[in-house]
């Protein structure tokens, strides 16, 4: 579990996160949300120790991360696995090589205890057999699973995901984002998503925060966001009129004027809550 | 005040380079993996370069000693002693600079904006100890090495030109490296050899470890640690000089 208590970064004049607190429990997607410079990704390397925050707390499993020592910090950065917007994967080593990196250089077990660790992650994110393959030959979806896989490696406690889809078409995406859920679930971890992708909000959101302009706005679960009264995050999350529509169509369902089991053609040709020639 | 800024940056990269490694095995292959890159990878330039900067000078010298007064073997005293002091220390060095400096700024530029460098800081590694040291430590061991390397090309090119050019003959040339040698120059040849070699792959490792940005900016980064290892040199070898060669 990982709790933020007040915490506050600065640069310069300017402030980018101001007195966010929020619990992040074990075996849930803790998604953060929020539009392009609402101060996510600054949230999440303060939460990951690469900026020190310059006020508050960040707990893990009770102990204060800002407060630790060198080698405290490197114990909990062992627990931790990250997957990086870009994947981040050293191009001059194989996808084998990168996976076995931290086995590697965190524990003394032979070269086929890490071999048989390295295919049990790769075939657990569907990429058995691309072991000889270098970065540069796999696609981007490709390329996050590798991350994933180099991330969960040690078997971490916590699994931070920095914009996992970007870049992806949505089904690559659905698959990343359920491969990140699976493996919440599967290890039990804490897992941290920092997303703007609606559709990673309604597959994997557990548990929902949405910043913006470096303020924690609204926090709840992806059943509770769509009908959020919060302005500013419906102002985020409907910025889609598909999404809008949606919407629509949930309440007309949920006010009984819907009937679910209703044929989906009808639905469209008589009573449609949005304009299909559209 | 920038300059200060930017300098005490530098001291703060050196001073956390030194940390317990995470494990040995890997920081070794690693150091041994640069040793091939630094040293091996410039072999070629620094031979090509030692060969002909010899050459050159003993028929430029050659050249300029009309004097029937002066003897012939002269000219293979001023070759030894230019080479040794001079050209294989700093000419190299200046080379090298291009060639290892860009390489190590550029390498690491490239990690710190694809996060590689940010990935290897989460899993607990100190970044300046994994990717910076082994570099210094390889410039340290092979550069010196290059430079060993380079005063004898550049003396055995001073004796080849001197011979097909028939300025003087083999024998003599051998006669003329063999008088007023003064061993202390090898000394401060080497002292300059290391000191530069600490320059070359620090600087531009510097460079490369903090850039921000994108492409463009590693492109500039690796061309600022060229220019000011470079400068460097060139003032290191001065104040060395002035330090070393005072009677």
């Amino acid at each position: 579990m990982i709790e933020v208590k007040h915490i506050k970064k600065t640069f310069g004049d300017k402030t980018i996160i101001d007195d966010v607190s929020v619990k992040m429990d074990s075996g849930k997607c803790n998604l953060i949300i929020g539009s392009s410079g609402s101060g996510k990704t600054v949230f999440m390397k303060c939460l990951v120790g690469l900026f020190v925050p310059d006020a508050g707390e960040i707990l893990y499993h009770g102990q204060d991360f800002i407060q630790m020592n060198g080698p405290e910090k490197k114990e909990i950065r062992k627990q931790i696995g990250m997957l990086f917007q870009g994947s981040a994967l050293f191009d001059s080593l194989t996808v084998e090589k990168n996976v076995m990196f931290p086995l590697n250089m965190f524990t003394t077990d032979s070269y086929r205890q890490k071999l048989k660790r390295v295919n049990e992650v790769l075939d657990r994110v569907n990429l058995e057999g691309a072991n000889k393959k270098f970065p540069a030959e796999l696609s981007g979806g490709m390329k996050k699973r590798v991350g994933i896989a180099r991330a969960i490696v040690l078997n971490p406690q916590y699994l931070f995901c920095d914009e996992p889809n970007s870049g992806l078409d949505p089904l690559t995406s659905l698959v990343i984002d359920r491969l990140i859920k699976e493996i919440t679930l599967e290890y039990k971890i804490t897992t941290v998503v920092n997303t703007h992708d609606m559709n990673s909000v309604m597959e994997i959101g557990d548990h929902i925060i949405y910043m913006h302009q470096g303020l924690k706005e609204w926090e709840g679960t992806n059943k509770e966001i769509i009908f959020s009264k919060n302005d500013k995050l419906n102002e985020f999350i409907f910025a889609s009129e598909f999404l809008k529509d949606a919407k629509d169509m949930r309440m007309l369902e949920m006010s009984g004027k819907i009937d679910n089991d209703r044929n989906m053609d009808d639905i469209m040709n008589n009573d449609a809550p949005f304009d299909v020639s559209q | 005040m920038h300059f200060f800024t930017e300098l005490g940056r530098y001291l703060m990269l050196i001073k956390g380079m030194f940390s317990k490694p995470e494990n040995g095995r890997m920081y070794w292959k690693e150091f041994m993996h640069q040793c091939s890159e630094i040293g091996l990878g410039s072999m070629g330039i620094v031979v090509i370069i030692s060969f002909f900067m010899g050459a050159v000078s003993a028929l430029q010298t050659a050249y300029q000693l009309t004097s029937p007064v002066i003897p012939k073997s002269t000219i293979a005293q001023i070759v030894r002693d230019t080479v040794i002091l001079e050209f294989a220390p700093t000419l190299v060095c200046i080379v090298l600079a291009g060639v290892v400096g860009s390489k190590i700024a550029s390498e690491l530029g490239n990690m710190r904006v694809s996060e590689q460098i940010d990935a290897l800081e989460i899993m607990g590694i100190n970044t300046k100890t994994y990717l910076v040291l082994p570099k210094i430590l390889a410039a340290l061991l092979t550069i010196p090495a290059l430079v060993i390397i380079s005063m004898g090309l550049g003396i055995m090119g001073g004796r080849v030109a001197g011979t097909m050019s028939g300025i003087l003959p083999a024998n003599l040339f051998d006669n003329g490296l063999l008088e007023n040698f003064v061993p202390y120059n090898v000394v401060f040849a080497m002292s300059k050899a290391y000191t530069f070699a600490f320059l070359i792959s620090s600087i531009p490792a510097y460079y490369g470890y903090y850039v921000q940005g994108g492409s463009l900016e590693i492109g500039r980064s690796s061309t600022k640690a060229v220019v000011v290892s470079c400068v460097a040199i060139l003032f290191a070898d001065y104040i060395l000089a002035a330090l070393l060669l005072n009677d």
